[in-house]
């Protein structure tokens, strides 16, 4: 067997579920998933798709009253109701978050050698020497200037471009296995966006660490992932390895969100395209497939929800429509 | 009178400086720094620069919702100088549409009395027509009467925006500012909102002032481009020229920069080294000279001695001593 390989982590049937108002939402439902050695994972969604809550579940950081089903393994162990000591082993160690918000992920009254260092000395051991040394190590990896200095700043002396970078330096600081990273780029300028991107690129080919990039942002994507998984309204509704996602979306939505993206590389339309209608409600999705009220290709099958079914190409696709990615960018640009 | 009609707006040597503000070197600096610009009738201007350039800040004191100095003069009549009632007549003449649709919103109200508030406010005589105009407004960026009785935070963040606009619309302004209007919109949203400001520029013709870091927007909607950095305008350019044509090192990196959603290619990025040392809207270390000089490619000895001038190169104004060499 050449795919013996087990993926890092494993996503079964894996649901997240909450009660408001007497009523069960799903912002997760039954995704199935993989994240593979040294690969970067795209999940794209907007809001309400679940994103989000799905990154929370992989760390065990799902709310309080948030209730998880199906499976989630790394390296074959069951995480999914695993004790809390266990996760907290793994969190941090095996498995890094970076969040959105630079600001808020960091605490404002300590400084940033002190945050640095926290989770290397608690995980590895290392003592307050040790730990400092490599923090500023690793502040030169993601490029700060004058590393040693920094970690005597407070988080509000830099700015939101560096403050992005300190936290993935903070993640690095475990050498984990894994990288989960939160809109790392929505909250920055587009200059330091793209030096944020480039940072990431140069981190993973060097160190080989697998990642799971979250993001709206499929413009942001597209030079990071190697394959991408489009959700909406909880469900994973398209996989694909990247290059054939951009090239020949097969799931409505994705063709939609793809063409909606704004572009400077193109030249400007009489109207700039946007898919119709209002992001999905979990609190009142319609039976069948929820983009089906937003979708040109909609029809009476679209009553019932389309599973996720294997495509050519190393793809699935959880939509009805059976025609070709030709047919259906047609069906977004009437004559 | 002979001679072209003045500008709908003419801003000069506009400052706006924040109390507390201070530079590394202890001297205050300005969020805004002496820019000038005009906005002809029915024109729509862009604004783009980074976090902390001073767009908002511009809009903010347009609004004089903050304090600021220099010249603002809106249907020739000189803004800065106005209180009490006068300012109030002028801002039924110039409204604007926030980043946070939903917050920009008072929660305790409905859609129908968010929107006739300005009404009651400005045309209170007219009373019994309210009703009817507000709904006529509705339907015009496109909501329906189902939406009437709902709350800020029953409606959809695109909702809200288009309830938002409806509210600054309702008196009939000739300028329009947009802060950021669909940045924190979802992107399949985001075109929906941009189109309905671009048909309704050309229903009411409207002028816009388009504050925005979504630069394809701009080019779709904007007839001419203004670029801010470090509370300055360093280049200004008809919108084909801007797009086609960039003279200032800075504009140019903000055009590269921009996402490419095709895998076999990769947006640009400036060259990082740089980046550490120019927190965005951060000033220059040293007073004078260009203020974008620490992470400019092109920097000279010039560059630290001399703060550049406007000048024309090609169909732009630009402040670079190294344009257009």
């Amino acid at each position: 067997m050449t795919e013996a390989r087990e993926p890092l982590l494993q996503l079964r049937s894996l649901g997240v579920r909450f009660g408001r108002d007497g009523r069960e939402l799903r912002p997760v439902d039954g995704v199935d998933l993989e994240l593979r050695e040294r690969e970067c994972l795209g999940v794209v969604g907007e809001s309400g798709s679940g994103k989000t809550q799905l990154l929370l579940a992989l760390l065990g950081l799902s709310p309080p009253g948030a209730r998880l089903s199906g499976s989630i393994r790394y390296r074959g162990e069951e995480l999914v109701a695993a004790p809390r000591a266990r996760l907290e082993a793994i969190r941090g160690r095996r498995i890094a978050i970076v969040f959105q918000d630079p600001l808020g992920a960091l605490n404002p009254f300590l400084t940033i050698g002190t945050q640095l260092t926290e989770g290397a000395r608690r995980h590895l051991g290392l003592g307050r020497r040790a730990a400092r040394a490599r923090a500023a190590a690793l502040l030169a990896t993601v490029q700060i200037d004058a590393p040693a200095e920094r970690l005597r700043s407070y988080p509000h002396e830099l700015s939101g471009g560096m403050r992005q970078r300190v936290l993935i330096a903070m993640a690095l600081m475990c050498d984990p296995e894994i990288l989960l990273l939160d809109e790392p780029t929505t909250a920055l300028d587009v200059t330091v966006q793209a030096q944020v991107l480039e940072l990431l690129r140069g981190l993973r080919e060097r160190s080989g660490v697998a990642s799971v990039f979250v993001t709206h942002d499929l413009g942001a994507l597209a030079s990071m992932a190697d394959r991408i998984a489009v959700m909406y309204a909880g469900r994973l509704i398209e996989l694909a390895p990247a290059a054939a996602l951009y090239a020949a979306p097969l799931h409505p939505y994705t063709a939609g969100l793809l063409r909606s993206l704004p572009r400077l590389d193109v030249p400007p339309p009489a109207r700039l395209p946007s898919i119709p209608g209002q992001p999905p409600d979990l609190a009142g999705l319609p039976a069948g497939c929820a983009f089906a009220p937003r979708c040109p290709l909609a029809h009476e099958r679209c009553g019932t929800v389309p599973a996720l079914r294997a495509v050519a190409g190393a793809r699935a696709l959880a939509c009805h429509f059976t025609g070709t990615a030709t047919q259906v960018d047609a069906a977004w640009s009437p004559p | 009178m002979t001679g072209p009609r003045p500008p709908l707006l003419e801003v000069r040597e506009l400052r706006v400086r924040y109390r507390g503000q201070r530079a590394v070197a202890g001297a205050p600096t300005d969020a805004v720094a002496g820019v000038g610009f005009d906005i002809g009738a029915g024109e729509s201007v862009g604004l783009v620069g980074e976090s902390g350039s001073g767009k908002s800040s511009i809009a903010r004191a347009l609004l004089r919702l903050v304090p600021a100095t220099g010249s603002v003069r809106f249907e020739g009549q000189e803004l800065l100088a106005l209180r009490g009632a006068a300012l109030r007549a002028v801002r039924e003449r110039m409204q604007i549409v926030f980043q946070d649709p939903i917050g920009a919103l008072d929660p305790h109200m409905t859609v129908q009395q968010l929107v006739t508030e300005p009404l009651l406010e400005f045309r209170a005589a007219l009373r019994t027509q309210h009703a009817q105009q507000a709904q006529a407004m509705l339907a015009r960026v496109g909501l329906g009467t189902e939406l009437l009785a709902r709350h800020p935070h029953q409606l959809s963040g695109g909702q809200a925006q288009r309830v938002g606009l409806a509210r600054a619309l309702i008196l009939g302004p000739r300028l329009l500012l947009c802060d950021e209007p669909v940045a924190s919109l979802d992107v399949s949203i985001r075109s929906q909102i941009v189109n309905l400001l671009h048909d309704m520029r050309a229903e009411l013709g409207l002028a816009l002032l388009f504050i925005a870091h979504d630069l394809p927007a701009v080019r779709f909607l904007c007839d001419r481009v203004l670029v801010l950095f470090r509370g300055r305008i360093v280049e200004q350019a008809p919108r084909e020229a801007l797009f086609g044509a960039p003279q200032h090192p800075y504009t140019r990196a903000l055009l590269a920069a921009n996402p490419v959603p095709d895998p076999a290619r990769r947006p640009s990025a400036p060259p990082p080294a740089a980046a550490p040392a120019a927190a965005p809207g951060a000033p220059p270390p040293i007073a004078g000279g260009c203020a974008y000089r620490d992470r400019c490619p092109l920097a000279v000895a010039r560059c630290t001695a001399e703060a550049p001038a406007m000048r024309a190169v090609g169909a732009s104004l630009v402040a670079c001593h190294r344009a257009g060499e």
